[in-house]
């Protein structure tokens, strides 16, 4: 195998390299936005089934065909 | 690049999460709900200790606006975390743009999330499955979800690591070896799921979990293209202004 070092004169024909975002821009959306986000999955994926944050089971009802379509165990 | 761009590209991910959703929709409507009502009168036809009474929410319902809430918040979810996978990976993988970054993110979102859990613990139709069962096959379908997920990522990194050494081609081939061999014993440790009834039609369970599928691999392709075009047009506002004067001046030239 060849050397692949020195790769940027060469691709310069193509693609610019892309400035990534810095780690600390993201953290915050990530900490914030991410456990919103997770929170609705164990919504439609989890709630009511194995363990239960609201009482009854229309939240389990109301979901139960995307559930099952959407791969998780329902019951 | 400042938050802002952060912000943005989260709102796009999530509203193209919610576009990819409606497609997923779709398939689900028009190829997995007749699998689930099979599913179902299987399940009334077989149980004889069924006097549940009242059901609380309505077949009519769940197959559709109950169906519907399920995909399209699955797909704004996902959409929104695979957006903050695109902010960190864009620019660390490789010398890919906004729109292949995007590709290749759901391309990873669908066999992390989806493909590689589903091979181990796929979807079950209703009357497939012991209720009693319910905390531990959750528990087991999410573990190997978390798992699938963070090896994913040591993929991708270790794949980094080795680039300087072994070039870009032979350093993928080698972490994706990697991946393929630790998924291989995560599924030979943890502990399988068989829990069909015995009579349960072998083709009804079969078209169910294809149907299961073709919504994954619709959201995915849908959200990868669709997200791609947000993110070039708004990181690389040059390159939508060119695209917008060559479609201008193709037609006059």
């Amino acid at each position: 195998m060849a050397q692949s070092a020195a790769p940027a004169p060469a691709a310069s024909t193509a693609i610019p390299a892309v400035a990534p975002i810095s780690l600390k821009e993201i953290a915050p959306w990530a900490l914030f936005v991410g456990v919103l986000m997770l929170l609705l999955l164990y919504f439609v994926g989890a709630e009511q089934g194995a363990t239960s944050l609201v009482s009854g089971e229309n939240v389990h009802e109301w979901v139960h065909d995307g559930r099952h379509l959407l791969g998780f165990p329902c019951h | 690049m400042n938050s802002i761009s952060v912000r943005a590209l989260l709102v796009r991910g999530m509203l193209a999460g919610l576009a990819a959703g409606v497609l997923a929709l779709i398939v689900a409507y028009l190829l997995g709900e007749p699998h689930v009502d099979a599913a179902i009168s299987f399940e009334e036809a077989h149980s004889h200790d069924h006097g549940g009474g009242e059901e609380p929410v309505s077949r009519t319902l769940q197959s559709t606006a109950g169906l519907a809430t399920g995909v399209l918040v699955y797909g704004v979810a996902l959409g929104g975390i695979a957006s903050l996978a695109f902010c960190t990976a864009l620019g660390r993988i490789g010398r890919f743009g906004p729109r292949a970054t995007a590709a290749l993110i759901s391309l990873g979102a669908l066999i992390a999330v989806y493909l590689v859990p589903f091979l181990k613990y796929p979807a079950n139709p209703p009357s497939v499955g012991d209720p009693d069962t319910i905390g531990k096959r959750t528990a087991l379908y999410f573990l190997m979800i978390a798992l699938s997920v963070l090896l994913s990522v040591g993929t991708v990194i270790l794949g980094k690591r080795l680039a300087p050494r072994l070039g870009n081609w032979n350093a993928t081939v080698v972490a994706g070896a990697a991946f393929v061999v630790a998924v291989g014993l995560a599924y030979a440790f943890l502990p399988g799921v068989n829990e069909l009834p015995d009579d349960f039609p072998a083709g009804l369970l079969w078209k169910f979990r294809l149907s299961a599928l073709a919504m994954q691999l619709l959201l995915w392709t849908g959200f990868g293209l669709l997200f791609g075009h947000f993110a070039e047009r708004l990181l690389t506002p040059r390159a939508g202004a060119q695209e917008e004067k060559a479609r201008a001046a193709a037609p006059a030239g």
